[in-house]
């Protein structure tokens, strides 16, 4: 986390200050920012909550919210709410390692790959042009099944299909950067290539990237979670978002098993893309 | 831009050949032994089984020759033999994709109209109540995860309120049309059958707006964004000084221009509906592509997973495909590089 928060910072300090930069921020870019934050307080903090625990059956079966219990029983009697709350714990980290993961992996072909061009650049495309051409969900479900099925597995076919999104983009940063004068002033310097790429290309690409990364978050919350209501990701009795879902969805008369869950990817993805969009229009200087 | 076309054309070989690859790789990768890939573990036991399954796919072979065979099968539309079906995936496969298609197809025409409409709604009436309403509905349709609003809806249109039946294609124990093209609608049509036509249609229509509403939100906000950029142009000025009134100069000149972006995006929204029927089809019981491929994720039923992930990524390369043709027929202007 701290490699991805570090860096949004530094095309702000440029252009005259965090604090400035940041009042011009949206509202609803704001309010993104602060359903972000609830979540991850939500997270570091909700073992402690006066509730009762995700797995322990407290009540009497399938009771409709309620005063006592917020959003109902489920067909075990555990608390649905509480429940909902404790999913954050495996949605929003296992995102956040999704997305750096992919990040790192992506950012660092597709950086070599524009910088050093030629056969390199050649085989790493026609990588990103390959998996591109699954759909991302019947990619994902295809590695995670023949991996088996797990929250690892999911993660890691998730990567698999996120990283071509970095690599392009940073490839396509990198191609413009490198052609700048303050490089080739380096290479005439004579830095090494690495050097140079380090120093005078890479700082100056990670915008595009920071965006996608925040606005693909809420997205690879709701794959995720889409892997677990299929069966591919974290396992029942886990109060997984998606695989709540799914309880939910073999008895849906009884609907508040699904509505908390539900309600809970819909915050995230929604804040998520509000945040990336106010970013984008405060950096991206081709949609100004 | 007949040479972009051809361009375009001579690469799908390769992407087809890279597909296979991975699939390849992938049912290689199974738990360490491919033959798990292809025989059900129930039928380890049975050696003529292992023995046919491994002479056909070539198991007993090094890598390479294995690789061959396998690229052989599937240009002969071998895909193995389902787990759980027990049929060859490809015949299953076929038998599923009308249901698939009649249902994708549905929501792609009602997400167009609504894009269509709620972009124009919240272009003409910018930055009042109505734009703010659009906007909304169609972000919360690329936000809400559709097998959450699907049940959602479920829920309060058929249990609550009674307006849609229920899951499936049909209600139980009526019989489905005669089969000519696989799609009910159009087989009831065909049949003469208008009331079995009505009810298919009741049937298609939520999981279809369920799907449709989820592609809604990016065709919305192209439109949108293409229709407020096009009415501050010349054209529309001109337009305006001729006594054009607002709603013409939108209708007439704005909106034939937010067209072409439109079709640009038809293959990126076509990703965006294959991942929303998968889900879709599993919470209204669809009998797609999309529900064999959730039952198979979820038994591990190999050879359909990897098949279905072929198929779609074929489907896939030639929605994108199309796409770019019509994109440069429609817009000469395009730089081909």
């Amino acid at each position: 986390m701290a490699d991805i928060s570090a860096p949004v910072a530094a095309p702000a300090r440029r252009s005259g200050g965090f604090r400035r930069t940041f009042r011009k921020l949206p509202v609803t870019a704001i309010i993104g920012a602060a359903i972000l934050l609830f979540w991850i307080f939500t997270v570091l903090t909700v073992q402690f909550w006066p509730m009762a625990e995700p797995l322990d059956m407290v009540g009497r079966r399938l009771q409709p919210p309620s005063a006592e219990h917020w959003l109902g029983t489920d067909a075990l009697g555990r608390d649905v709410f509480s429940r909902t709350m404790h999913g954050a714990v495996w949605s929003i980290p296992i995102a956040i390692l999704v997305v750096a993961c992919a990040v790192a992996i992506g950012s660092l072909l597709g950086a070599i790959s524009g910088f050093f061009g030629g056969w390199t650049d050649g085989i790493i495309m026609r990588l990103v042009d390959v998996t591109v051409a699954f759909p991302p969900i019947l990619l994902a479900m295809a590695v995670a099944a023949m991996l088996g099925p797990g929250l690892t597995n999911a993660s890691i076919a998730m990567v698999i299909v996120w990283w071509p999104i970095y690599a392009r983009l940073m490839r396509a940063q990198v191609l413009e950067v490198k052609e700048r004068e303050h490089v080739e002033a380096a290479i005439a310097g004579g830095a090494s290539p690495l050097r140079v790429l380090r120093v005078h290309v890479l700082p100056l690409c990670w915008t595009p990237t920071l965006i996608n990364a925040t606005m693909d978050f809420g997205q690879v919350v709701l794959l995720a979670a889409s892997l677990s209501f299929i069966g591919l990701g974290a396992k029942p009795p886990s109060p997984e978002w998606g695989s709540m879902i799914s309880e939910g969805a073999t008895r849906f008369y009884d609907w508040w098993i699904a509505f908390g869950p539900g309600m809970a990817i819909l915050t995230v993805v929604l804040a998520t893309s509000f945040l990336g969009d106010g970013l984008r229009d405060l950096f991206d200087r081709r949609s100004q | 831009m007949l040479a972009y076309i051809l361009r375009r054309l001579i690469s799908i070989p390769f992407l087809l050949l890279g597909v296979a690859s991975v699939s390849f790789l992938l049912s290689q990768m199974t738990k360490g032994d491919p033959l798990a890939a292809l025989v059900p573990e129930r039928m380890m036991s049975n050696p003529e089984i292992v023995a046919a399954v491994k002479a056909e796919w070539g198991l007993d072979q090094p890598l390479p020759i294995r690789y061959v065979r396998y690229l052989g099968n599937l240009l002969q539309g071998d895909m193995g033999t389902s787990f759980s079906t027990r049929r060859p995936v490809a015949l299953d496969i076929a038998e599923r994709l009308p249901a698939t298609l009649e249902l994708v197809i549905a929501a792609m025409i009602i997400g167009t109209f609504m894009g269509l409409a709620l972009g124009l709604l919240s272009a003409r009436f910018r930055g009042t109540i109505v734009d703010s309403v659009a906007r909304i509905f169609a972000l919360l349709g690329s936000s809400l995860p559709v097998f959450w609003s699907g049940l959602i809806l479920l829920y309060v249109l058929s249990v609550q309120l009674r307006i849609v039946p229920g899951t499936g294609r049909l209600p139980p124990r009526v019989q489905p049309p005669p089969d000519v093209t696989g799609f009910y609608t159009i087989d009831a049509l065909l049949a003469g059958n208008f009331p079995l036509f009505l009810q298919v249609l009741s049937h298609l229509a939520l999981p279809a707006f369920v799907l449709g509403w989820a592609v809604t939100g990016i065709i919305t906000r192209l439109v949108r964004s293409s229709l407020v950029e096009g009415l501050s142009l010349d054209y529309a000025r001109t337009a305006r000084a001729k006594g054009a009134p607002e709603r013409i100069v939108l209708i007439r000149h704005a909106l034939p221009n937010a067209m072409i972006p439109l079709l640009t995006i038809l293959g990126f929204t076509f990703a965006y509906l294959i991942t929303g029927a998968v889900l879709t089809e599993a919470i209204f019981s669809w009998p797609g592509i999309g529900s064999y491929a959730v039952r198979a994720a979820a038994s591990l039923d190999y050879p359909a997973i990897g098949g279905v992930t072929i198929v779609g990524a074929v489907a896939f390369l030639l929605a994108n495909l199309v796409t770019d043709i019509a994109y440069a027929w429609a817009n000469p202007r395009i730089k081909v590089h």
